[in-house]
């Protein structure tokens, strides 16, 4: 029981990361139709540039809010210079440059930091608590930062002028022109958060997978599983179903394990976790194409 | 000066040309139909107004050229465009609508009169507050359309078929609060209408297109009681 517990807060742990990703790549999928692929390397190129401010001496919790605005301003100028001139391009185009775009940072994170793992100290107190026999201090800390962060977000989208300006724009562009909002900076602004919210996901993750430049490709699977189980055009629903990954995968090693252990037959154990989450996704999609949570809109015609 | 002075506007789609230099003008104050056949470039003409597609000619709404600007910098200068179709933003609520149209608006206090403005000119609105605006009936979407529009605090408004696909009464009841608009809020109005009988009710200046130019222009009153005018040009 006790063990099944630490499976489902670690699986906790692991969703909120995911459910960042998912959250990133839904913030570009809404107002392009695109999916960010290089979205994973972005966040470990944030992760790679928040340990060098550590190792140059930094506070961590000084050293994240920079890496969050710089991450920020990459993922804007990358909209505003590089996808900008492709608006209206073949989708074929914008995909080529999605993987430009990962091998970019992937060997720019090679050539600068090189490819041999370094460890990234946790920047949470190891210290016992209440329940730290279930989940340790630095996953704590994830899901405490990541959900603040999912907070902070939901608060934005949902109370402020500006983000309600955002998402007018990302459903009806032409809508949004007429009312005078700026399409173009919205779009840009989209791609800035995503990147600020890689930061965090890749930040937080790095103490737990070490850092190097591969560290974030099977995350951004789960992150996308996750997106897709949720709905890719629900940005709540998306974060739900990063959660839901999490968990999923980690319950099933368990009971992989527990099978294994009772009738010493192996099915599936931690080696098959991202290949049951992703039957898992493409379950999902062929009994509802939308997501779990993705919502039909409502129309009248 | 007329607010708005329209010279040569020629308009593309593409490599097809909708407009042939289309030239009209509006005194500020009225409200000036455009009539038209279906593709005659109506709507082509508020698109191009709003820089919403490419064009030539110039366009200048307050002695101030704005060809060749953006459409949200157009739209922030004081033209509110009730689009074809509504472009009602269907996932967020009937205040998220509205506010969305404030959002630029420095003036605060002033967006804060302009809404309490539209309640009154539509009630049903402000019934339907927090409801999700995809949900709300077509004559409602339309008087949604037109506040949006007006949160702006615009001084000219485009209006695009307000009464496509509505029933009799509402267009009347749309059309009435339309007139009250423009006497009360000082806003001048262009409207485009398939319906010519109803919009030279409303008018006090017509314009007719015939694929993309200019084909006659003339008082409302004028061009309504001409029956040779009517048949040749209208139809009716
Ligand atoms: N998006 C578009 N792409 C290509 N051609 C277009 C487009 N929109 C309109 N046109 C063409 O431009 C011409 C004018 O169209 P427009 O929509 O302005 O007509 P309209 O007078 O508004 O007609 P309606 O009364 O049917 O709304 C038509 O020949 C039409 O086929
Ligand atoms: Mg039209």
């Amino acid at each position: 029981m006790e063990q099944l517990i630490q499976q489902i807060a670690s699986g906790i742990a692991n969703g909120a990361i995911y459910a960042c990703l998912a959250l990133a790549l839904v913030m570009i999928f809404v107002s392009t139709d695109h999916i960010n692929f290089a979205q994973g390397e972005m966040a470990m190129f944030s992760a790679f540039l928040c340990w060098q401010l550590l190792d140059w001496g930094l506070n961590f919790w000084i050293a994240l809010p920079i890496v969050v605005v710089v991450s920020f301003l990459i993922g804007l100028s990358i909209e505003r210079v590089i996808l900008r001139p492709l608006h209206g391009a073949p989708v074929l185009s914008v995909v080529v440059v999605f993987i430009g775009l990962l091998a970019i940072f992937h060997s720019l994170a090679g050539a600068i930091w090189t490819h041999t793992i370094k460890a990234f100290p946790s920047p949470f107190p190891q210290v016992a608590f209440a329940g730290s026999g279930y989940i340790g201090p630095h996953q704590l800390g994830m899901i405490a930062v990541t959900v603040g962060l999912l907070g902070a977000l939901f608060a934005f989208f949902r109370f402020t002028p500006l983000g309600l300006a955002m998402r007018a724009a990302a459903q009806n562009p032409a809508s949004a022109r007429l009312a005078g909002v700026s399409v173009d900076w919205m779009l840009a602004l989209g791609w800035g958060l995503a990147a600020a919210i890689g930061a965090v996901a890749g930040t937080m993750v790095a103490p737990a997978v070490y850092l190097e430049p591969n560290m974030m490709a099977s995350i951004l699977l789960y992150g996308f599983a996750g997106a897709l189980v949720g709905g890719i055009s629900s940005p709540g629903g998306a974060v739900a179903g990063g959660f839901i990954v999490g968990v999923l995968e980690n319950l099933v090693a368990y009971f992989g394990n527990l099978l294994e252990k009772i009738t010493g037959f192996y099915l599936i154990g931690n080696g098959e976790k991202l290949t049951v989450a992703l039957i898992i996704v493409i379950t999902v999609l062929t009994l509802k194409p939308s997501g779990l949570f993705g919502h039909v809109t409502v129309k009248r015609v | 000066m007329a607010l708005l002075e329209v010279e040569g506007l020629k308009a593309y789609y593409g490599q097809t040309q909708a407009l042939h230099g289309v030239s009209f003008a509006l005194e500020p104050g009225g409200i000036t139909t455009l009539l038209g056949a279906n593709g005659a470039g109506k709507t082509t003409t508020l698109r191009s107004l709003c820089g919403m597609v490419r064009t030539e000619g110039s366009v200048r709404f307050d002695g101030r050229p704005i060809s060749g600007r953006a459409t949200e910098a157009i739209v922030r200068l004081g033209v509110g465009h009730v689009p074809e179709g509504r472009g009602t933003f269907t996932n967020l609520t009937v205040d998220e609508n509205l506010r969305v149209a404030a959002y630029t608006r420095r003036d605060k206090a002033a967006a804060q009169r302009d809404l309490d403005m539209v309640f009154e000119y539509f009630p049903i609105l402000k019934a339907r507050i927090s409801q999700q605006a995809g949900t709300l009936s077509g004559g409602e979407q339309q008087m949604l359309a037109i506040s949006r529009a007006l949160m702006l605090g615009p001084r000219l408004m485009l209006l695009d078929e307000p009464s496509f696909g509505l029933a009799p009464l509402i267009v009347q009841e749309i059309f009435r609060i339309m007139r009250r608009i423009n006497a009360e809020a000082k806003v001048s109005m262009l409207l485009v209408e398939q319906n010519a009988a109803l919009a030279l009710e409303l008018a006090d200046h017509a314009y007719v297109l015939e694929t993309g130019r200019v084909v006659m222009s003339g008082k409302a009153s004028v061009v309504k009681s001409d029956e040779a005018i009517r048949k040749s040009y209208l139809g009716y």
